[in-house]
């Protein structure tokens, strides 16, 4: 298989979801089995990107397969010269494993569909807009540039909108889709701009040639600042995308939508498009930037996993447990464990999918019911969404012989090297801390839905489990979370092939004085890192780290079932004894009232400001000089009636005044003119007095 | 093909079905509505037509040459006058890529804008007669290329936009028409006195080789023909060119309209009827930007590369004031009418970078504007002629009511806003990184940034309270859209659509014009005194 056949079959691999999109969304009243090619299509997909990852991964392992094509060009430029836009696919091993991943969720999501959303009233609808999804997702995939990125990043924005607010008679679903739509865009802005700052220096949206021009030694307006600039403001996309603090509010409220569609976008992929972006542009990242992005993905997990303690709704635990876990893969990166991000991001993305669509098969059979407190004991009725919850609830707390494991334990350990190495220590004590918590809030949703004793016996009794099409899915999901699939050994995880072959670190081409001592290549001629010193850290802290976080989590099941399974603790009187504690938690630390008491209100606020101001000030200057041009007017007018008009009257009367006083010497007699001549002669001698 | 005056007919076919509606008894309703809709229907074939003949490597601007389809002969001409000599007005018409992209957008507005005049009926003889004269008056903007000329098209679409703003518009029809109108004439009056200012300090060469005063567009980029001591000669050390730019640059803003010249816009466009409406926002806003590219910019090019920062700076302003008023708006086309002034910012922003892509960008914006506010009017045009309210309050639900319009305003909505995928990202986008790349405007464009999120904001939410949440039952008659309201809509959201995907259709028309201007500008004219203020 050639490497052209390759790409052009990762093109029908993108294009046929869109295709499928436009068919079903044009022609899906008319045809409502339509539903039934959409999901076709993506099993084709699927198929394909099984394909490309077979040949990828056998026989271009080691290369990089690209496609460029001009978009627009504006030919000879002034100052610039020649210049035009380009957009292109790329496929690495990064790319087909998304490939897989993407594909793979999305047809196992949509088979699980047709059974969820069974009697929907839009329900050939909602089969397009996945299909709009998993093509803007794929593109995400599949670009090599910024720009191909920012394009798709903003339609998996909209697909998640749409699906969101996919039942859009409740309010709350239409306030998520929004929220999500606009808190993104705030992310977005500065993704945007940093992709500004980028082409402005390199001239290229096109990744590679960005880091060749990095690698040149050519800096944003000449200084290594604005290079870390440009990767805050890129990386704030992610924050954005991938839920991280200031920005994670959307996540939780878009469980709004339905659970397949929160299975697949909000816990997954698209969330993880945050991460792959940040996985994407980690050569640039200089020493600042990478501290920022750690310390925003620490203080994200940590955050959202003391949330994710309290909540009672069962989606919302698991979308904070996602936020949480995507603050872990930002976390690594951060801390430059590329390599185990990556790998997290997959390993999470099958059991965080199979996690929400076993809530999803709860859901379903509690008839709409979401709070745990509801539930209880549904291990009997359900045992194969029990089981494969179970196994993806090990997977999540890093229980050995999961993938969980194998990805969290590699990213801790990046962490405790991290901290030796910089002396950052609180970013691994964080990580451990929330590795605890997570063990803890899993078991607990775990206990409290499927052990114990029913809490609502009507719902229990009509509990059931649920059909195959929706039992498949949770079995293939779960399966994906054992370690086997990706390495031999249970507790090596670079043994195998995932990160033995496939996922290296690329070599960083910051300038060596911003970047970090360990990021810095021993081997120059070695594209992906090469660090005796960071091998050297990882590795004294690797067994280290695996002890500490299989104790932990192991401490915190312990506490779980003492809490809610066995009652030997009750959690009543603890969350009772830290009452500020427990509310702080359970109301989200506050950061949606302060948000919408700052900035939204602000905003708003300022609207109705600037539009009194544009009807009074602005327009009252405008209505002003129309009203004083009237007066002026008025004025004229009256000075033209009566003084100006007065005076031409005044003339015309003074005229005939002097005449008719005058026309009495008229008198027509000789003599009297002659008098009247004499006396103005001796009148005018005595004036002028000539002699 | 030669000698076919194409620009002439196009310009004048509508004034030919002017007189023949005007010729009809009014009781031809039918016969009236559909010689207009024959009429634009051929004026878009010859736009067409002018597209596939258009040369796209000649770049106009400032060389008779370069522009195509030209049509040039004496116009006026008065001899043997005492103190002034002799007046020669040239009937000079041509188009380059500066106007090829407006005339398809005259042309195309003006059909769509046609169909949904259909349920004007009040006085449609006259409605009609007018129409088309405002036609011809913007189609005759976009193609002059004599300042004369220019003034008089300029002119000739105030009077009928008047009238179908005064009597076919809702309750406050008067203020708004008067407003307009004066607001207009005032911006008028300064373009006036320029044009006077400049004709007195440039001659143009004649054949014989006599020299004679000018409003020829093109002679007037000429520094050569500056005479030593006229007042806006760049040669008169005690020129006004500078308060000249800005006098010019005022009437042209309250076209577009720039903060704070503004506020008649909104007025305008609540009381004007649907189609009205859709051919003020679709292209009347763009003649502003248009005079300051075509002519602002070249006969002033060292002015506008001193003012740039300011024209940029209004341009942000009015890319987040206006979001911002629009966000506070309870009327559904007041709105979308606050929603233009937003996005007519970037057009100023991408201007003022005086860059090859920020003025690709801004052209672009301009036809995409044009394109997606015209959808957006027709958008509330629909609501309103079903529900007769546009309180975007009272509404709400209509998704499950009226998908298909809901599909549509989806489209256009998310055009608006900026997706991807449509031809508002493209032209957002291309302004951005014109206007980044320059230090002038950079901060600027940073800034204005803040608009994306904006918009989004005012649309969303708009969309959220009308078309989402439970159904009022006061709606629930209210029917989807009919035939003729698909045929408004499907080639605006094609043609949205189409050039989201495939830019280049429209980069290409006007690339190697813009390259052109941006390299007259930069170049400027040499040794001269910047005089003023």
């Amino acid at each position: 298989m050639s490497e052209q056949l390759l790409i052009n079959i990762s093109l029908i691999v993108l294009l046929l979801p869109l295709f499928s999109f436009f068919i079903t969304v044009v022609f899906g009243k008319r045809f409502p089995k339509l539903y039934l090619f959409e999901t076709g299509i993506i099993s084709l997909a699927f198929l394909l990107s099984l394909v490309i990852g077979f040949f990828k991964l056998t026989t271009y392992v080691d290369s990089k397969l690209a496609f460029d094509f001009t978009w627009f060009d504006f030919g000879v430029v002034p100052v610039i010269g020649e210049f035009k836009v380009e957009l292109g696919v790329m496929i690495d091993n990064i790319t087909v494993i998304m490939l897989f991943v993407v594909n793979l969720i999305s047809m196992l999501v949509h088979y699980f569909s047709i059974e969820y959303m069974h009697g929907d009233k839009r329900y050939t609808r909602y089969f397009a807009y996945l299909g709009l999804f998993t093509f803007s997702m794929l593109g995400i995939v599949l670009s090599n540039n910024l720009l191909g990125i920012y394009i798709f990043w903003e339609l998996v924005g909209l697909s998640s909108y749409l699906l969101i607010g996919f039942w859009f008679e409740k309010n709350s679903a239409s306030d998520a889709g929004k929220k999500a739509f606009l808190t993104n865009r705030v992310g977005d802005i500065g993704m945007f701009l940093g992709i500004l700052i980028l082409f402005t220096t390199y001239g290229t949206f096109n990744f590679d040639k960005i880091f060749s021009g990095i690698a040149s030694g050519v800096m944003p307006f000449e200084s290594t600042a604005w290079l870390t600039a440009a990767g805050i403001l890129v990386f704030l996309g992610a924050v954005g995308k991938s839920a991280q603090f200031p920005l994670h509010v959307w996540l939780p409220d878009a469980m709004e939508g339905p659970t397949p569609v929160s299975a697949l976008i909000h816990a997954a992929t698209m969330v993880a498009a945050g991460v792959y972006l940040v996985v994407r542009i980690f050569a640039l990242l200089t020493a600042d930037a990478m501290l920022v992005i750690a310390v925003i993905g620490a203080f994200t997990s940590l955050l959202a996993a003391t949330i994710a303690l309290t909540q009672n709704d069962i989606k919302k635990v698991l979308a904070y447990s996602t936020v949480s876990q995507l603050g872990y893969m930002v976390m690594a990166l951060g801390v430059g464990a590329y390599a185990f991000a990556f790998f997290h991001l997959v390993t999470h993305a099958f059991f965080k999918a199979c996690l929400f669509l076993g809530s999803g098969s709860v859901i379903h059979a509690m008839h709409h019911e979401q709070d745990i407190r509801e539930m209880g004991g549904l291990k009997k009725k359900m045992p194969i969404t029990y089981a494969t919850f179970l196994i993806s609830t090990l997977a999540i707390s890093g229980i050995p012989l999961t993938s969980g494991f194998l990805s969290k334990d590699g990213l801790l350990a990046g962490t405790l090297a991290f901290g030796e190495l910089t002396g950052h220590w609180l970013i691994p004590i964080i990580g451990f801390t929330v590795a605890f918590m997570t063990a803890f809030y899993m078991f607990r949703l775990v206990i409290l839905t499927f052990h114990g004793s029913p809490r609502n016996q009507h719902k229990f009794d009509h509990a059931h489990e649920s059909p195959k099409l929706m039992a498949v899915p949770l079995i293939i999901l779960s399966a994906l979370s054992i370690f086997i699939w990706y390495t031999p050994n249970p507790i090596a995880p670079d043994a195998g092939w995932f990160l033995g072959k496939w996922i290296e670190t690329p070599s960083t081409v910051v300038p060596e004085a911003a970047s970090f001592d360990f990021m810095i290549n021993e081997d120059p001629a070695a594209d992906v890192i090469h660090s005796e010193k960071y091998e050297h850290a990882m590795h004294t802290v690797h067994y280290p780290a695996m002890g500490l976080s299989i104790g932990l989590a192991g401490m915190a099941i312990l506490l779980a079932f003492s809490m809610y399974q066995w009652k030997k603790i009750n959690p009543d009187k603890i969350a009772e004894s830290v009452k500020p504690l427990y509310n702080f938690s359970l109301n989200k630390w506050y950061i949606d009232e302060l948000y919408h008491a700052s900035f939204i209100s602000g905003t708003l606020m300022l609207g109705k400001i600037l539009f009194w101001f544009d009807a009074n000030i602005v327009d009252g200057i405008v209505n002003g000089s129309a009203w004083f041009t009237r007066v002026m007017a008025k004025i004229s007018g009256w000075f033209d009636t009566f003084v100006v008009d007065g005076l031409v009257n005044f003339t015309a009367f003074m005229s005939g005044f002097i005449g008719l006083t005058f026309k009495r010497i008229q008198t027509g007699k000789v003599q009297t003119y002659l008098v009247f001549v004499l006396f103005s002669i001796v009148l005018l001698l005595i004036v002028f007095r000539p002699f | 093909m030669n000698g076919i005056p194409f620009l002439s007919l196009i310009t004048f076919l509508p004034v030919l079905g002017m007189i023949i509606i005007l010729a009809l008894p009014s009781s031809k309703v039918k016969e009236i509505k559909y010689t207009t809709l024959l009429i634009t229907g051929i004026q878009l074939i010859l736009s067409v037509f002018l597209l596939a003949n258009f040369n796209f490597t000649s770049t106009g601007i400032f060389e008779q040459s370069t522009f195509q389809f030209v049509e040039k002969f004496r116009w006026i001409e008065i001899t043997g006058l005492s103190w002034l000599g002799t007046v020669k007005v040239d009937y000079f018409m041509g188009v380059d890529g500066l106007s090829m992209p407006m005339i398809i957008l005259t042309a195309l507005i003006s059909f769509i804008a046609t169909l949904s005049s259909w349920n004007i009926n009040k006085s449609i003889k006259g409605y009609f007669a007018l129409f088309l004269l405002l036609d011809t008056g913007m189609m005759g903007t976009f193609v002059a290329l004599d300042f004369f000329l220019f003034y008089v098209f300029w002119e000739i679409m105030l009077l009928p936009m008047y009238f179908l703003i005064g009597i076919w518009g809702g309750p406050r029809k008067e203020y708004a028409a008067i407003k307009f109108f004066i607001y207009t004439l005032f911006g008028s009056v300064f373009m006036l006195l320029v044009m006077i200012g400049l004709y007195f300090s440039a001659q143009e060469v004649l054949s014989d080789g006599s020299k004679v005063f000018t409003f020829n567009l093109l002679a007037l980029m000429d520094q050569a023909n500056y005479t030593a001591d006229g007042i806006l000669s760049p040669f008169n050390p005690n020129n006004l060119r500078m308060v000249a730019y800005i006098a010019l640059f005022v009437g042209f803003a309250i076209k577009i309209p720039m903060f704070p010249f503004h506020t008649w816009l909104p007025d305008a466009h609540v009381e004007a009827p649907t189609p009205i409406s859709v051919i003020l926002a679709g292209v009347l806003l763009k003649l502003g930007t248009y005079g300051i590219l075509r002519i602002s910019f070249p006969i002033f090019p060292e002015i506008t590369t001193q003012l740039a920062w300011y024209i940029g700076l209004f341009g942000m302003i009015n890319i987040i004031y206006g979001a911002l008023v629009a966000l506070a708006q309870k009327d559904f086309k007041k709105l979308i009418a606050y929603s233009s002034i937003s996005h007519m910012g970037y057009v100023m922003l991408g201007m003022a970078s005086l860059s090859t892509v920020g003025i690709n960008g801004a052209i672009f914006q301009m036809f995409n504007h044009g394109t997606i506010t015209a959808m957006l009017f027709l958008i509330v045009g629909v609501i309103y002629d079903r529900a007769h309210t546009r309180g975007i309050n009272d509404f709400g639900g209509l998704a499950s009511q009226m998908p298909v319009y809901t599909g549509f305003v989806t489209v256009a909505f998310f055009a608006a806003i900026g997706l991807p995928g449509m031809s508002g990202f493209i032209s957002e986008a291309l302004v951005f990184v014109g206007a980044f790349g320059v230090d002038t405007t950079r901060i600027l464009a940073m800034i204005s940034t803040l608009g994306i999120l904006l918009g989004a904001a005012y649309m969303l939410w708009t969309l959220q309270r009308i078309f989402f949440g439970k159904l009022n039952e006061k709606w629930s008659s209210l029917t989807d859209l009919d035939g003729r309201e698909y045929l408004m809509l499907i080639p605006l959201a094609v043609i949205v659509i189409f050039l989201g995907i495939y830019p280049s259709a429209m980069l290409d028309v006007m690339n190697s014009s813009v390259n052109e201007l941006v390299r007259f500008v930069s170049n400027g004219f040499q040794n001269i005194s910047i005089g003023g203020l």
